[in-house]
């Protein structure tokens, strides 16, 4: 995959596009090419699956995770640690961020927009999986577009086409979503800047950024 | 009809949708909330009403005026919240009417926490509220379930003229598979009880769980317990998983019933004759299922998310005839299948 990568990386989607994976995934990517990363959880929103559920690949891979201290404990309180404000201040590292779903959980992002905005080397992603029942067309992912873009204060720049349907997906319900994410990406204006497919169809689909999925309970 | 990628507690919203609820009374609670946020997205959309009561109690007695009206209606919450709608299932039992109630489980006693339990068994299969009552009570154990057996609640609640509750757990209500979301066609049921408006035209309904005089209540609890026994011969449900030729029974539900599943056919691959009872209704429970089993079983063992709830129903399905031992995690935590695996062994070696 060849984008120059922006200093600062949102992911924020419908939830359950799989931004998290994503998120765990190219922080991993810019690792690998020998890039400083931090990857952030500003999930507010999701109480199960989290960036914390990968902390081994990311330490193994020398990426640093700015989590919740909440984040899988028994307490449900969506407070974000301190550290985050890391993220802007210190620009000798690449920051990805994991926004929490929608419009509520893009609100987190709100606090820390002024500062991103500012600095002007971000790109702001938008994962779209079109087998999700409130986004499976173009019009109604630009929907929620629209409202993430309200609550998080930050435009969207570019497009990740994630269509999936777990762990069942097979490589032509990837291309058959393909179309949509080209209309979402004419209609908005915005590059498609890859679609990304689980690291098992990398035969069927050479093409896309291949994603190590988190661990399933069963 | 094409799949879609759902969380279980979407498709439970979605479901309801589909099986024609038009009426959605809720409180915020994790980890089920994303029913309520679905039903808000969705519900002003396809003429429905969808609203966020101020709490718990307000939003069931809601949804006893929209049964009471005759109309499908559900409510959902999580554990501590289904604990404070308990006064209003009892209402709905002494008025006999039916709605649907979600309870996507967490730990406790008390607040406990968010992450996933099966701890309310006994709340849910016993009534919750008081009083001689039951509910319809479904575990569902994938997101096709929990779209398929809200489907099935609303129509049994219709036809028994009850509640039911699906009984699911945070894991359940958060996990993301494939479904094919039922078709939108469902059986209803005639409600000449409901407060629809006389026109003048025929004797008022009442809709009223008070009783003046102790014969009227006798005879209407009477009735209830016929309608209940006829649920127990024909409503069980459970899977039964390679039983055939089982010695040993392995019993779960929900979450807990994939752990075991797993933990099943590992025994198996290692040579040992185990088998499942998986009960899809926890009340009714499969009685008939486990007195069967236990004709040919050596031994249970009940895998639980909770203290040990559901092996006293397995002890009475099968009259104390066989030993029934416990594998469990509690307060939020789910066993490992290797845990399961090495609770299967015991009871093979007879420990």
């Amino acid at each position: 995959m060849n984008i120059i990568p922006k200093r600062v990386t949102l992911f924020s989607g419908h939830y359950g596009s799989g931004k998290t994976n994503i998120a765990v995934n190219y922080a991993l990517h810019l690792a690998e090419k020998g890039l400083p990363v931090t990857i952030a959880d500003l999930d507010i929103v999701n109480p199960y699956f989290r960036t914390k559920d990968s902390a081994e690949d990311l330490k193994t891979a020398g990426v640093r995770l700015i989590s919740s201290a909440y984040a899988n404990s028994n307490v449900d309180v969506p407070a974000l640690p301190a550290e985050l404000y890391a993220l802007t201040e210190d620009k000798s590292r690449y920051a990805v961020l994991d926004v929490g779903g929608d419009d509520r959980g893009a609100l987190a992002l709100g606090r820390y927009a002024p500062a991103i905005l500012e600095e002007g080397n971000y790109e702001s992603i938008f994962v779209a999986n079109f087998y999700r029942p409130l986004t499976p067309t173009a019009e109604a992912a630009l929907e929620v577009m629209r409202e993430i873009e309200l609550a998080a204060k930050i435009p969207f720049t570019a497009i990740v086409h994630n269509s999936n349907l777990g762990e069942e997906t097979k490589g032509e319900d990837v291309l058959m979503m393909e179309k949509e994410a080209e209309r979402l990406s004419e209609i908005t204006g915005l590059p498609l800047l890859f679609t990304a497919a689980d690291a098992r169809l990398s035969g069927v689909l050479p093409e896309a950024f291949h994603l190590r999925l988190q661990k399933k309970i069963t | 009809m094409a799949k879609v990628l759902m969380k279980g507690n979407e498709a439970i919203a979605e479901a309801a949708i589909l099986a024609g609820c038009r009426h959605y009374f809720g409180y915020p609670i994790t980890p089920q909330t994303e029913i309520a946020a679905y039903m808000a997205k969705r519900m002003p959309k396809i003429g429905g009403v969808f609203l966020q009561a101020e709490s718990e109690i307000s939003a069931i007695n809601m949804v006893y005026g929209v049964a009471g009206a005759g109309l499908r209606v559900m409510t959902s919450s999580s554990s501590p919240g289904i604990s404070l709608k308990s006064e209003g299932l009892s209402y709905l039992a002494g008025a006999d009417l039916p709605a649907l109630i979600v309870n996507v489980q967490r730990g406790g006693p008390g607040l406990g926490g968010i992450q996933p339990s099966q701890s309310d068994y006994f709340q849910a299969t016993r009534g919750g509220g008081h009083g001689d009552y039951h509910m319809l009570v479904y575990a569902p154990a994938s997101v096709q379930e929990m779209a398929d057996l809200t489907v099935l609640g609303f129509e049994k609640a219709d036809e028994y003229r009850m509640t039911a509750m699906i009984l699911a757990d945070g894991t359940m209500g958060q996990m993301m598979e494939p479904v094919e979301l039922p078709s939108g066609e469902t059986r209803t049921f005639d409600k000449p009880w409901a407060l629809t408006g006389t026109e003048c035209k025929r004797p008022h309904n009442i809709v009223n769980s008070l009783f003046l005089k102790p014969e009227t209540l006798e005879v209407e609890n009477f009735k209830r317990y016929e309608r209940y026994a006829k649920i127990e011969e024909t409503e069980a449900m459970y899977e039964s998983y390679l039983m055939e030729d089982a010695e040993y029974c392995v019993v779960a539900f929900g979450i807990a019933s994939r752990v075991a599943k797993n933990a099943v056919n590992e025994a198996r691959a290692n040579g040992m004759r185990v088998g499942m009872i998986r009960p899809i209704t926890l009340w009714p429970f499969p009685k008939k299922a486990f007195a069967e089993a236990a004709k040919t079983v050596k031994a249970f063992l009940s895998v639980e998310l909770s203290m040990g709830q559901m092996i006293e129903d397995i002890e009475l399905a099968i009259r104390c005839a066989r030993p029934v031992s416990l594998c469990n995690r509690a307060g939020g935590m789910i066993p490992t299948p290797e845990e399961v695996y090495a609770k299967i062994e015991a009871m093979v070696k007879g420990e």
